[in-house]
């Protein structure tokens, strides 16, 4: 079976109830999991033809993402336009590629701009994301969180970030992050649902762990790192709680649930790095845009420059590569 | 290495599979090419190859290719090795600590200059992951480098008393063939030796590599020299009379040789030998972490590591889940050539061991153990063994037993902690231990009750040049890295090498150890001054707080030096030393007493000596004929000396150790267990107290053999020891015939100590008895020590010996 067979018999992750001695039962050595982290990137490596690929697939999982202040239709239909067309043309031929129709997995904006990026990507299946409830601190009133959802998956955006409270986590009341939860996927329909924990926000490694957890059980789709817009964002150690987590639960019901680290993943060796994490917790299942996303602005420019390395032997400029 | 045939892009993009990475040995081979790949011995800093010496192929066991011919050392190359070594002592030994930092500083740059270069070679030479031999390996042969530079530094002051042992003759095996170099050599020269080193003849490449990094710092001539061989050379070194010291690692096997080898010539010995390291799991573990863990206990370095966690240990309830994880994670790793960067498997470093490996493994499942191989692929040529997994074992197991030294796990489960430390410390080893639980309380108590010389809380494998590494039991002894590791190499400053002339091969153990029969002889003045007879009083044994009638109800006269009778003491035989050495054994919660409970009872052994100072003067004039001023003072000395280490029973606990683990490390200086002492003939009191006092202070128990001539004061003491609240046990006292005594105590395994100040000839003897369970032995070589000098009769040197340090690896974070 290829990854992309499998990847179509992805079943959906339902809600399930809440198990409090799956989550209580939690046991997450911090030193030792920065120990595994800090040496994953360094137990394997990826060269040559290898790399290219492996980049193109990293490629494939970005949500390109602009959430600033001051974005406009101008800046977003300009961004949709890259994620379309993420990798200069006649790189893509030197690399044989051209025929893959390689794309980014999505574009992910504010609500505002859903309508923007929609139009821009008119014709293609990227999906649009929307950043919701409150992004990024979730503290504005609960059901205007709830109507926010509503009003993007009306505006056609076919994946929703949402934000957990991180006043749940820290206060340990699982359940009421799991009422939330459910409720925001419930709102989601039939759009799918990324649940940003912000780990950066969580305090110690297994605060993260059994949020994981009561978010998964709470019908998450892909659980996400970070906003982007904490002071600490995704870290090799905060996604290695998380995909032992999102085994553990696939182990349990048979549901696989995705993967998203946010926020400061820039490189194209961080994100080889990342790619490794998850192929050796998760497995090759996971290597899919169904499964697993970066969420990362710049992150595409890097990728695009290396793989012109690979192609012409020559270190490339970043004035040669289209901007987003 | 031949290369796959690439795969397209378009192909890789669907099946995310993982390719060959090569690190170059472009380097490594000019390196090789540069020296025509023929390596002579670096003596001098010089390379000599004499004619007509045979020549050891060196391979690389990851692809079967021969990478150079080096010589074959002799005996004649082995003494010309060691004359270098002598003439550079003279000068090296007086340099100042800050000259020997800089050159040891400028050999750590040195090997970071080159860091490269060395991982690379290392990795062609042993076949281990170039991941392996970069990170760690060369890692931490840079840092044991700086740490020692800066030993050299404070050696003046941190190790003011203590003076260099001398010309330094060191054996390493082919598993860490660098670093065993660097944790051998950094101490020698910090402390102002200079040695003489045979790489092992599977390994030799880096360690000749390293002789021209020694001549780029500078390093005068003679100072190192490397001699490459087998067994002839290192026969050669060991058996060297101007060899002052053997430092070893290897085989337990080999380090029993050693020990038979050199027992009685006066050589400090280091053994850092073999293990079967208990790594267990609790019910609250982080499984995931423990899992990796696991990786980096028993396939790192393809499982040929002394201190690999190759026992798995896992509580009984979560085993089946635990081991079903294992087996899908063994599933993920991947074998091949030692240059490639993704790997974790390299090769065996040959095929001999490689058929070692698997002889160990049929005997395994021949004896009914389930065998777990995953579904890996395997590289086809080159000496490659699996990882394995060994179920449904049990202690009486030969695989459980055995060390394996190699990719092999074996596991078992257990019910209680308290039963996972008694599996985890049913071996003859104990060199390290691996805890995984998230309980704080639970996992320091077991790492605080579990036999091993390092033991690593939630975490496997770690080491550092400021954390001792070594063994208990037949790990060996020694410690390499840290203060604790200084002491293998050097001596107290007003003691010169001891040479025993001795012709050891006509000595005889059943002479020295013989039972000569006592005959019935009249006390002198038996009849008292009222004409009644006084009443008889024969000292009788002190076994287990009580007072024993010798076993074989003999009695010994003792003399005076006049030759009359002043008393009888109890003939001892083997089978008192066996009751003593189960009452010694029995009494081991004195270890549990708090430090603070020990010196008090030490200063109430000394008070209560203090109300008889004027018997025990008297008692030791009868016995000796000393002065009346010379036994006073005795008795009072003896009376200080309960006093320091009363004072030294809470004050030698220990220390943290400054590694480079975000977390805590510390050196326990824990107890040695059961301590046989035979007490010399000189000062009968001080003597007996100044050895009973440091041994008990630390939490020891002990059997005590008096003065042969002079026993009685050492008798009456019992009774001083029935009146202080010592526990039953803790100290034991056979008298009779010293030698006759010392050997079932020697040959005892259940023993973990042996000192001895006695003759020569019986020096040699306890050293060479020590073997069958390896205990610790101190001994004097027939020459005496002035008990009443404080620097000879008292202090570090016999707190050293009295304990074995414990490191424990405590990483933190959230």
């Amino acid at each position: 079976m290829t990854v992309t067979e499998i990847s179509h018999a992805i079943k959906r992750n339902p809600i399930m109830p809440l198990d409090m001695d799956i989550v209580l039962n939690t046991h997450v050595n911090p030193s030792a999991t920065k120990r595994r982290a800090a040496t994953l990137a360094t137990r394997r490596s990826v060269k040559k033809n290898w790399q290219a690929a492996w980049l193109l697939k990293a490629i494939t999982c970005i949500d390109l993402t602009t959430l600033a202040g001051d974005d406009t239709p101008g800046n977003v239909r300009r961004l949709a336009a890259k994620g379309r067309q993420p990798v200069r043309q006649d790189i893509l031929e030197a690399l044989g590629v051209a025929d893959l129709g390689i794309t980014v997995g999505a574009v992910c904006v504010y609500h505002t701009r859903i309508k923007d990026a929609l139009e821009a990507l008119e014709g293609t299946s990227i999906p649009v994301a929307a950043v919701s409830t409150g992004f990024p601190a979730g503290l504005s009133p609960f059901k205007q969180r709830i109507e926010e959802i509503y009003a993007s998956v009306d505006a056609g955006a076919k994946e929703i970030d949402i934000v957990i409270s991180r006043e749940h986590v820290l206060q340990g009341n699982w359940q009421a992050l799991y009422d939330e939860v459910c409720q925001m996927r419930e709102a989601c329909g039939e759009s799918h649902m990324k649940t940003i924990l912000a780990t950066g926000e969580l305090g110690p490694l297994w605060n993260v762990a059994m949020a994981s957890k009561v978010c998964m059980m709470a019908g998450a789709d892909f659980i996400k790192t970070s906003t982007g817009k904490e002071s600490v964002n995704a870290t090799l150690e905060v996604s290695l709680i998380m995909t032992r987590a999102i085994r553990e639960h696939f182990e349990r019901t048979g549901y696989k649930v995705g993967f998203k680290p946010a926020g400061g993943i820039r490189k194209a060796k961080e994100a080889l790095a990342w790619l490794i994490l998850i192929k050796e917790e998760l497995g090759d299942a996971w290597l899919t845009p169904q499964l697993f996303r970066f969420g990362a602005s710049s992150l595409l420019g890097d990728i695009e420059r290396q793989l012109s390395h690979h192609v012409t032997g020559r270190y490339a400029a970043k004035h040669h590569m289209p901007m987003g | 290495m031949s290369t796959p045939s690439e795969k397209t892009v378009k192909e890789l993009f669907e099946t995310m599979e993982y390719g060959p990475a090569p690190e170059s040995d472009a380097n490594a081979n000019a390196w090789l090419d540069s020296h025509e790949r023929q390596f002579g011995a670096f003596i001098d800093n010089v390379w000599k190859a004499p004619a007509g010496l045979d020549t050891i192929t060196v391979v690389n066991p990851a692809r079967g290719q021969a990478l150079a011919q080096i010589v074959d050392a002799d005996e004649a190359l082995v003494n010309e090795a060691v004359k270098a070594a002598r003439n550079a002592f003279e000068s090296w030994s007086q340099s100042s600590g800050h000259t020997r930092a800089r050159y040891l500083y400028a050999i750590a740059r040195c090997i970071q200059k080159h860091g490269r270069l060395f991982s690379v070679l290392e990795s062609m030479d042993n076949g281990k992951p170039i991941r392996e031999s970069r990170d760690i390996d060369i890692t931490l042969v840079a840092r044991h480098f700086y740490h020692h530079a800066g030993w050299a530094q404070l050696m003046a002051t941190e190790m003011a008393g203590y003076q260099p042992v001398g010309v330094v003759g060191q054996v390493i095996p082919w598993n860490f063939p660098l670093l065993m170099l660097a944790w051998k050599i950094a101490p020698a020269l910090a402390m102002g030796n200079t040695v003489v080193l045979k790489p092992a003849p599977y390994t030799p490449l880096t360690a000749l590599l390293f002789a021209e990094i020694v001549a780029e710092a500078g390093l005068p001539p003679g100072v190192v020299n490397i001699v490459p061989g087998g067994d002839e050379a290192g026969a050669a070194i060991v058996a060297h009379p101007d060899i002052d010291k053997i430092a070893f690692t290897g085989s337990t096997n080999v380090g029993r040789i050693l020990r038979k080898v050199t027992a009685g010539t006066g050589k400090k010995l280091s053994l850092e030998l073999g293990g079967k390291s208990p790594y267990i799991v609790f019910e609250d573990a982080d499984d995931d972490a423990a899992i990796e863990g696991l990786v980096d206990a028993i396939w790192f370095n393809q499982g040929q590591v002394c201190c690999a966690g190759s026992r798995l240990l896992v509580q009984e309830n979560i085993a089946e889940r635990f081991l079903e994880k294992l087996r899908v994670r063994m599933g993920k790793l991947r074998t091949g050539d030692s240059l490639d960067k993704s790997i974790d498997l390299g090769a065996v470093v040959d095929p001999v061991q490689y058929e070692t490996i698997d002889r160990w493994v049929k005997i395994g499942v021949n004896e009914g153990a389930s065998i777990f191989q995953p579904d890996i692929p395997m590289p086809e040529n080159g000496c490659y063994y699996p990882p394995t997994l060994l179920t449904n074992v049990s202690p009486a197991s030969t695989v459980v037993q055995e060390e394996i030294f190699g990719p092999v796990l074996v596991a078992m489960t257990f019910r209680t902690p308290a039963e996972a430390v008694q599996l985890a410390n049913n071996t003859r080893y104990g060199l390290a231990a691996s805890i995984w639980s998230e309980n704080i309380n639970l996992a320091l108590e077991v790492a605080h009750k579990v036999k091993a010389g390092s033991v690593w809380v939630n975490c496997t494998n770690l080491f550092d040049g400021a954390a001792g590494f070594g063994g208990y039991r037949e790990s060996g002894y020694g410690r390499e890295g840290g203060k604790e590791g200084l002491m293998e190499y050097v001596r107290p400053d007003w003691q010169a090498r001891p040479r025993p002339d001795l012709d050891r091969d006509a000595l005889d153990v059943k002479a020295w150890s013989a039972a000569t029969p006592a005959l019935p002889s009249p006390i002198e003045n038996s009849a008292s001054k009222n004409g009644s007879p006084t009443i008889d009083r024969t000292a009788k044994l002190f076994i287990g707080g009580k007072q024993k009638r010798p076993d074989g109800n003999y009695n010994l006269p003792v003399h005076n030096p006049k030759g009359e009778v002043v008393g009888e003491v109890g003939d001892g035989n083997r089978k008192d030393i066996r009751d003593a050495v189960e009452a010694a054994h029995a009494a081991k919660g004195w270890a549990d007493r708090t430090p603070h409970n020990r010196a008090q009872i030490l200063y109430y052994i000394a008070e209560n000596l203090a109300i008889r100072e004027e018997e025990f003067a008297k008692r030791l004039r009868s016995m000796t004929g000393c002065s009346a001023k010379a036994a006073q003072n005795e008795v009072s000395l003896s009376i200080e000396r309960l006093f320091t280490y009363a004072a030294w029973a809470d004050k030698y606990g220990g220390s943290v150790q400054e590694t480079t683990l975000a977390g805590l490390v510390v050196a326990t200086h824990d107890y040695l267990g059961v301590i046989g002492i035979a007490c010399p003939d000189e000062a009968p009191l001080l003597a007996f107290v100044s050895l009973v006092g440091p041994a008990i202070a630390r939490g020891n128990t002990v059997i005590a053999i008096p003065s042969e001539v002079a026993p009685l004061a050492a008798t009456d003491f019992y009774q001083i020891l029935e009146t202080s609240d010592l526990p039953g046990g803790v100290v034991n006292i056979v008298t009779g015939k010293r030698d006759h005594l010392t050997k079932t105590l020697a040959e005892h395994e259940d023993v973990d100590a042996m000192w001895y100040f006695g003759s020569a000839e019986g020096s040699y003897f306890v050293e060479q008895l020590s073997v069958s369970n390896l205990k610790r032995t101190w001994v004097n070589y027939g020459i005496a020590r002035d008990w009443e000098d404080d620097q000879q009769g008292a202090g570090h040197e016999f707190l050293h010996h009295a304990i074995q340090v414990k490191n424990t690896w405590v990483p933190t974070g959230y």
